[in-house]
């Protein structure tokens, strides 16, 4: 179905039995035949070599932390956080539970997904929504994105972390986003207030990440820093991991707002004078609350496609995202207020 | 624009009008040597005057790794921030992503950016040059394989890059390549490249570089960038990039032998026990022997678990869940290694360290030391010298500074498993934390172990501190702290003849009158009145054993140091006495008349003028010194004493 896109469903474990029988540094079969093992290329791959760091940082905040959690966004990044966070403590389930700060005006397929996530895979989801928030009736349309942003994102955020005292939350960055984060450390400070204090980090040397804190205090820790955009759906197409339809093309409803397509997700789109809409093949880059994500024109509707029109594109993938545009260094200015 | 300029896959792919199939097989084969592609991993060292930042602003935008809304917004930035004049972008912009860092025009912090080309991918560390974000740069070259090194051509060989070479020789950056930058500023002159790379190599040598490459660029207008310069074609040697892809990254450590410290205990259930780490070091293999240090009990590896199947062969830099033979106990801290190949056990060994906190590093001061995942208490014993990174100098230092490097000795509280960091990065670095602040205070590269603590061994006496004490009292320190003309000296002496009349046996050990004998060679400087505290807190350990209640009287003004005094005895051994007197009502008193001394600048490092105290945060006992008279301050002691049945 459309989580497996692939004319060839299973491309990992293909390219395994081929490294098991062929490919240099590989051990032939032995003859008391044992249970199907695994062999590892002497060199390990680059994507190899990502899996590894980030299982390696995952565990650290596991053997650290009294009370860590992971920031599940739903995107493609969070589908493969997760599917990271599985490896590391296989056979264990990951020791900490999934935490979706909700909006209210996610995508309708990003909560079915969730749901159907967390259930597949047996993990604690916990749902936070800044019900201060909804009662002021905080929305995209009604006080503009930055305003929208703040109470529902950042504040219900800080809301959640307070509220279970967690001491380190895992997220999704890359340092290939955005020019502040490019600057962030794995392990990111954060003061009792949540703040970030760009020219004040620790430093942070080798594989050895000090996660030592004071009460009150907590750890944002970012698992991908060093991937990109690629390297993250080559590991969605060779792990075969699930993520939301929202990233494959198809005809879906939009109108079209300076310059930006947005989805008509629900009836609490306010349609303005002459607008009307249309339904259009798109599909999204990166995805966030509807009214603030822009849909891009494409036909990719399988994962090679979705790749293949990634390598020509013209445009970074936060462009879509409305809430970056609103000025200059404003992620810095957000992540110093305790934005993810 | 293309994200990733693929000469070989664009063209394949990029025809739009391909089946799906056809799409699907360009695609798999794209993946498939993009995923056969290694990784190096470089920094850059340099200050914007040389043009760092735009070197790699050059390299992004030569290798096609920018879109066209960060060009866009790079052009309205020039226009805001840019130093290149009008109309042209100033590359800089890309990585100086802190709006500090954009307002001042310099780097502060390392950035990390990602390009690939046809042969190889690449994460650049950008570092900052400046002298006072030594600790940034470091943080960038703890993990890179080659550094490459900017000067101006007009300028040469400054002091700023013999700091950036002494540090990343310390580091362990096994290639070096000097980017001799703004040829075109210096007529393409062969002459003027030729004398500097001479100069570097020369430098670089008696540093301990052994690679070192020269080349000379503009990165202002990517001559020998990315593209071969036809300006300086006296120049036959590889571009910056061409050199970059050829550098060999599979750094070859001479350390061999398998390594694996424990992360995590893995334990779903009862029936599952496995050790979970990244093998560093060498290959692990099912049925190999190991041995778990630092206790050293052995075993055999039964199993190497991952979620897509168990492992034949974990290779080094593999992420692995390992399940041994026997049931043998081994718990975060601990590393397991080959049985055939093992590290060095020991708690003491000198090493180099880099200092990265505001704090000094005051040696005798007790640091936590995280090495692998290792957490144990650390002091430096002894200070061997400093290292002067801009000159290379030896010289003789009492504590370091922020960004101050030493050749040091430490002593740790337990042993812990190690390699020469020349050996291995991952298992012989360390760095050092504050215990109040939390903050990674130091990092350090280990040299080689000290053998001295290996051959003293405890005596284990038949009379011990109880049979000492008998049954007139429990031994204990009873620790006064506060500051001068607090009153400790006063309750302590009334104290002590108090006790005297009960029949105790006791004794008093007081700040001045130690400071004539004992520690008559200290001064009053941060690191001498901690290390008057570590001989005084020994000496009262020792008057413990002997069945003593210890009257110890001294400013004390750390809290460090008392937590120290603190841990050398028992629980419950340690009863911190806090003389909480208003610091106007010392100085009124001033029995001695050391706040007008010190007020009138004769007397300098006087606590509580100016050199801190730092009042205890959960003391035993606390006495009002400005509010009751000493026999009531006594008698509140003696109570505190019986109802801890002390005596």
């Amino acid at each position: 179905m459309l989580l497996d896109p692939l004319l060839d469903p299973h491309p990992a474990a293909k390219d395994r039995s081929g490294a098991a029988t062929g490919s240099p540094g590989s051990v032939p079969a032995s003859e008391d035949s044992l249970p199907a093992i695994l062999t590892t290329p002497a060199r390990l791959t680059h994507l190899q070599r990502l899996e590894a760091e980030s299982i390696h940082i995952m565990r650290e905040v596991a053997a650290q932390f009294q009370k860590p959690v992971m920031l599940y966004s739903v995107g493609k990044d969070s589908s493969v956080l997760l599917h990271l966070a599985m490896k590391a403590f296989h056979p264990s389930k990951p020791p900490f539970p999934l935490l979706h700060v909700d909006t209210t005006w996610k995508f309708r397929e990003m909560i079915e997904f969730r749901d159907r996530t967390a259930q597949e895979l047996g993990i604690d989801l916990m749902v936070h929504i800044n019900r201060d928030g909804v009662r002021q009736g905080i929305g995209p349309f009604t006080h503009g994105s930055a305003v929208h942003t703040d109470v529902m994102k950042t504040q219900g955020l800080k809301q959640a972390l307070d509220a279970h005292g967690f001491d380190a939350a895992f997220g999704g960055a890359r340092r290939d986003e955005e020019k502040s984060r490019a600057k962030e450390r794995i392990f990111s400070f954060r003061t009792a207030s949540h703040r970030w204090e760009p020219k004040n980090q620790r430093p942070e040397l080798w594989s050895l990440y000090n996660g030592r804190i004071n009460k009150g205090e907590s750890i944002r820790v970012f698992p991908l820093s060093n991937w990109t955009e690629l390297d993250i759906w080559q590991y969605i197409h060779q792990e075969n991991i699930p993520v939301v339809p929202l990233y494959f093309a198809k005809p879906r409803p939009v109108v079209e707002r300076d310059g930006t397509l947005i989805m008509v997700d629900d009836d609490r789109l306010p349609l303005k004078p002459g607008e009307t809409p249309e339904m259009a093949w798109v599909r999204f880059r990166t995805l966030g609350c509807y009214p603030l994500t822009g849909a891009v024109r494409s036909t990719a509707a399988t994962l090679p496609e979705i790749i293949r029109e990634m390598l020509l594109s013209t445009s970074s993938e936060r462009q879509g995202r409305v809430i970056d545009q609103d000025a200059a260094a404003s992620m810095e200015a957000k992540k110093q207020e305790g934005y993810f | 624009m293309l994200k990733e300029l693929d000469p070989v896959a664009a063209p394949a792919i990029a025809t739009s009008d391909i089946a799906p199939a056809d799409a699907a097989a360009e695609v798999q084969e794209y993946l498939a040597r993009q995923n056969s592609k290694d990784l190096l991993r470089f920094i850059t060292c340099g200050s914007v005057d040389d043009g760092k930042s735009t070197l790699i602003g050059r390299l992004l935008y030569d290798c096609k790794c920018l879109f066209e809304d960060q060009l866009a917004s790079l052009e309205t930035d020039s226009g805001r921030f840019g130093t290149t004049g009008a109309g042209q972008l100033d590359l800089a912009l890309l990585v100086d992503g802190l709006a500090a860092e954009r307002e001042q025009g310099i780097t502060i912090d390392v950035a990390y950016r990602f390009f690939t080309t046809e042969r190889r991918k690449f994460i650049v560390a950008d570092t900052p040059g400046h002298e006072q974000y030594t600790r940034n740069m470091v943080t960038g070259a703890s993990t890179a394989d080659a550094a490459v090194l900017l000067v101006d051509a007009r300028k040469g060989v400054l002091t700023q890059t013999r700091r950036h070479s002494t540090i990343v020789s310390l580091l362990g950056v096994r290639h070096v390549v000097l980017a001799v930058n703004k040829m075109d500023a210096v007529g393409w002159d062969r002459e003027t490249f030729e004398r500097i790379a001479a100069d570097y190599r020369v430098f670089a040598a008696r540093i301990g570089i052994t690679d070192v490459t020269c080349i000379p660029v503009s990165a202002l207008t990517g001559d020998n960038v990315t593209k071969p310069s036809d300006s300086m074609a006296w120049y036959g040697g590889p571009t910056l990039l061409g050199h970059l892809e050829s550098v060999d990254a599979a750094a070859e450590r001479k350390l061999g032998s398998f390594r694996m410290a424990v992360q995590w205990v893995n334990r779903p259930n009862q029936d599952f026990r496995g050790f979970s780490g990244t093998v560093v070091g060498g290959a692990v293999r099912v049925g190999d022997d190991v041995a778990i240090l630092p206790g050293g009990r052995t075993s055999r590896v039964a199993r190497l678990v991952t979620m897509d199947g168990d492992l034949e062969t974990a290779e080094p830099g593999q992420a692995v869940t390992l399940v041994l033979a026997d049931e043998v106990d081994a718990s975060r801290g601990d590393m397991i290694v080959a049985a055939a190949g093992r590290p060095e056990v020991a708690d003491q060994f000198a090493a180099h360290v880099v200092w990265m906190d505001e704090q000094p590093l005051l040696p005798g001061r007790s640091y936590l030391l995280r090495a692998g995942t290792a957490t144990v208490g650390a002091q430096v014993t002894e200070l061997k010298h400093s290292i002067n990174v801009n000159t290379q100098e030896h010289a003789a230092a009492k504590h370091l500074d922020l960004n101050d490097v030493g050749f040091c000795n430490l002593a740790l509280d337990r042993p812990i498993p190690f390699d020469a960091y020349a050996d291995s990065r991952e298992t012989g670095s360390f760095i050092l934390i504050d215990r109040l602040t939390n903050a990674t205070a130091g990092c350090g590269m280990i040299r080689f172990p000290l053998r001295r603590a290996s051959n003293i061994h405890r005596h284990a006496t038949k009379v011990d501190k109880a049979a000492r004490a008998g049954d007139l009292q429990k031994p204990c320190v009873l620790w006064f702290t506060g500051l001068s003309g607090s009153g400790k000296s006063s309750v302590a002496d009334r104290l002590e003849q108090e006790l005297h009349r009960l029949g105790r046996r006791t004794m008093i050990l007081d700040g001045d009158n130690v400071r004539h004998g004992l520690n008559r060679d200290l001064g009053f400087t941060d690191e001498d009145r901690v290390e008057n505290i570590r001989r005084v807190a020994e000496v009262s350990k020792l008057m413990v054993e002997a069945g003593l209640i210890v009257l110890v009287s001294f400013i004390s003004p750390f809290r460090e140091e008392r937590r120290m005094a603190r841990t050398l005895v028992e629980d419950g051994e340690f009863l911190e006495i806090f003389m909480d007197t208003p610091l106007e009502v010392c100085e009124a008193r001033d029995p001695k008349g050391l706040y007008r001394k010190a007020r009138a600048g004769q007397l300098p490092h006087f606590t509580g003028i100016d050199s801190a105290y730092e009042p205890p945060e959960a003391p035993e006992i606390t006495l009002k010194g400005g509010e009751h008279g000493t026999d009531e301050m006594v008698a509140q002691v003696i109570e505190e004493l019986r109802r801890r049945g002390v005596i």
